[in-house]
């Protein structure tokens, strides 16, 4: 399948226009014609085209920029289309599909019928199309891009073997026209003056060296769809929707092995307008039963409108999770229990602001924990034991004191308090090897004070540049 | 030896419960350590004075620990009353500035109930809610005798029983509480011989 047309078609399928059209690319300095449609070429204009040169010849003409990247995921589209005649079809990229009929055609009446169906059906879908059929890849391509069929592969032009341009215009000089002449040519001096890339084109239109066709991968599809007769608007309808679309969902992630980390619930409402309900889950999951109350909290603020016809589940970040030994008791574990929770905090305050302390190698207070997404990351042991460390830290807060010694008396925060006892010091020198603004005072001298008035404060001694400060609060 | 602990002292679970002063931290940290469990700390993510893991190691295991921040007042009592319903966490420590109202307090009383998790409010000094179960004020004690671990809990409010104050101290090595009777000044009922 050739569609010789496939960039503008695709763009006039969004945006229908009357007259000629054509998409522009940039290549080098200039901008050219990348795709044109009927019309345009019916004007004169082909591909390649400067655009200034075009809009001489035919100034009415319509142009957009073309796309590319979505001309690629077009023709991918199209791939999973043509499916429905057979299972074995490939991509001929920019803009070809090749479908291996073997053992298919009668299932559609015959070769004459299954091609008139494809011809029908794209041109109900507005789309160009070349059809070859051949008993070879290559004589495929051949009839579908030079004649569609009726006369012997040997009588199609030498350019029809998909050769590049050079090629083509060095054997036209050879008087090397078609392809009956080419494979009546001596093969050795072709090759010494072509390459092996032409004879092997040759062989496989003919047939005498075999090119396989690789149908790419279906990746899994983790959507599903429920589109309504009636269009609903109650909160419940919506969840018993949800349910149904969620077993169907959950059915897919176990036969894939795999758990939703991230859903998306897309209502379309009779207007139009669609609304989207995402949940984010602490752990991958595919137990509808947990997943379903999660999806309350996102529903209950969807404005229905004049109702909801159609509901869209997709799971759009899916992880790998292993089947589970079930525990005799078969009760929920805590774990499940927690992270459930955690998902329902999470589509409140965000997941990122669920959090949990991780220990890490650092000896300097500030750094010596991690603070992760509890999402994202498994409780860790390895605390190590330090010497005693305050329950609460804060910025360093300077207090009017002299010496190396601990003060006998300071204020803080409007409160006198008289040091009883002090233990220390603690030095603790800054990790050069990081910048870090506060700790641009030097060595620190930690000191544990308790004051008579109760209070058991963290401060510290910069020896360096004398100061002191309160950092922190032990218990 | 040291006295039994009043069953006071041994939060009622499945029941809010606040305490306010200087030592709120400590106590809510000896409550977790007490009762177990995972633990959901939920405080605001304007609030300067953060918890240091390292200091919370003599009193349990951080890992136990999950913090959420929360970006105002209204969102930290929604998550609190989330997981008191829930009942996963065994205790959830709610970080509160401003005082409870009456629907408020009775809503998070009752998620407590639901869920069979305890519930714990460090409030400020005077912004207790009526609702609470008990409203203690701890504050940290100087101490003579070297230990550094003395703390005052006084018991200013209590629906099911009456008030009181105790010294306790915190066994680092056995992770346990004591309650101490300090010598010439004995306070509260636990101080009383017999």
């Amino acid at each position: 399948m050739w569609f010789p047309r496939l960039a503008s078609d695709r763009a006039l399928r969004v945006c229908p226009v009357d007259g000629p059209f054509a998409l522009v690319a940039r290549q080098g300095n200039a901008e050219r014609l990348y795709c044109v449609n009927e019309a345009a070429r019916r004007a004169g204009l082909d591909r390649g085209m400067g655009l200034a040169d075009a809009l001489a010849f035919c100034p009415d003409l319509i142009s957009r920029p073309a796309t590319p990247e979505q001309d690629a995921r077009f023709l991918t589209a199209l791939r999973r289309w043509a499916l429905r005649w057979c299972p074995w079809v490939g991509l001929e990229p920019p803009d070809g599909l090749v479908l291996d009929i073997t053992g298919a055609a009668h299932l559609w009446g015959g070769e004459a019928a299954m091609l008139a169906d494809m011809r029908a059906r794209a041109a109900a879908m507005g789309l160009a199309l070349r059809l070859g059929s051949g008993d070879t890849r290559g004589a495929a391509w051949a009839y579908a891009h030079y004649g569609e069929g009726k006369q012997p592969l040997e009588t199609l032009p030498a350019a029809a073997l998909r050769l590049d341009a050079d090629t083509c215009t060095a054997l036209e000089r050879m008087g090397l026209r078609r392809i009956g002449d080419l494979a009546g040519a001596p093969r050795a001096p072709l090759a010494r003056r072509f390459g092996p890339g032409l004879l092997m084109r040759l062989d496989q239109a003919l047939g005498q060296m075999s090119e396989p066709l690789t149908p790419a991968p279906e990746p899994v599809h983790y959507g599903v769809r429920l589109s309504l007769p009636e269009p609903i608007g109650l909160l419940g309808d919506v969840m018993a929707g949800t349910e149904r679309l969620l077993g169907a969902l959950c059915m897919k992630l176990h036969a894939q092995e795999a758990g939703a980390r991230r859903l998306v619930l897309t209502l379309r409402r009779v207007d139009q307008g669609s609304q989207q309900v995402e949940l984010r889950l602490a752990a991958p999951m595919r137990d509808a039963a947990r997943i379903l109350p999660l999806f309350e909290r996102g529903l209950a603020e969807v404005d229905a409108g004049f109702g909801i016809d159609q509901i869209r589940l997709e799971a759009t970040l899916v992880e790998p999770l292993a089947t589970q030994q079930m525990g005799l008791g078969a009760a929920p574990q805590q774990g499940d229990r927690l992270s459930d929770l955690i998902t329902r905090i999470g589509t409140r305050i965000g997941l990122e602001n669920v959090l949990r302390f991780l220990p890490a190698d650092s000896h300097i207070p500030e750094r010596s924990f991690l603070i992760a997404p509890a999402a994202h990351s498994a409780p860790e042991t390895g605390w190590r034991s330090t010497p005693p460390r305050p329950l609460r830290l804060f910025a360093p807060e300077p207090i009017a004191a002299n010496g190396s010694a601990p003060p006998a008396r300071f204020h803080w925060r409007r409160m006198v308090l008289h040091t009883a006892r002090a233990i220390g010091p603690e030095r603790i020198a800054p990790e050069w090897w990081l910048e870090d603004e506060g700790w641009r005072h030097g060595l620190r001298d930690y000191w544990r004070i308790e004051t008579r008035q109760g209070r058991r404060l963290w401060l510290f001694h910069t020896p360096q540049n004398p100061g002191w400060f309160v950092q922190g609060e032990f218990a | 030896m040291f006295p039994e602990l009043p069953p006071v002292l041994l939060l009622r679970s499945a029941r809010v419960h606040e305490v306010c002063g200087p030592g709120a931290t400590a106590f809510a940290a000896i409550t977790a350590a007490r009762i177990g469990g995972d633990i959901l700390w939920i405080g605001g993510g304007w609030h300067s004075e953060a918890l240091h893991p390292p200091g919370l190691l003599v009193f349990m295991d951080p890992a136990r620990l999950l913090v959420a921040r929360t970006p105002s007042q209204a969102d930290s009592l929604a998550v609190a009353e989330e997981a008191l319903r829930d009942g996963g966490p065994a205790l959830v420590v709610v970080e509160i500035t401003r005082p409870l109202d009456l629907r408020e307090g009775r809503r998070l009383q009752l998620a407590a109930k639901t869920g069979g998790a305890t519930g714990l409010c460090l409030i400020s000094e005077g912004m207790g809610s009526n609702a609470a179960e008990t409203r203690w004020h701890a504050a940290p004690v100087f101490d003579h005798s070297g230990d550094s671990t003395l703390m005052r809990w006084e018991v200013i409010k209590n629906k099911s029983g009456t008030t009181g104050a105790w010294h306790v101290r915190w066994d680092e090595q056995t992770r346990h509480l004591h309650v101490v009777s300090p010598a010439g000044e004995r306070p509260g009922p636990a101080g009383l011989p017999g």
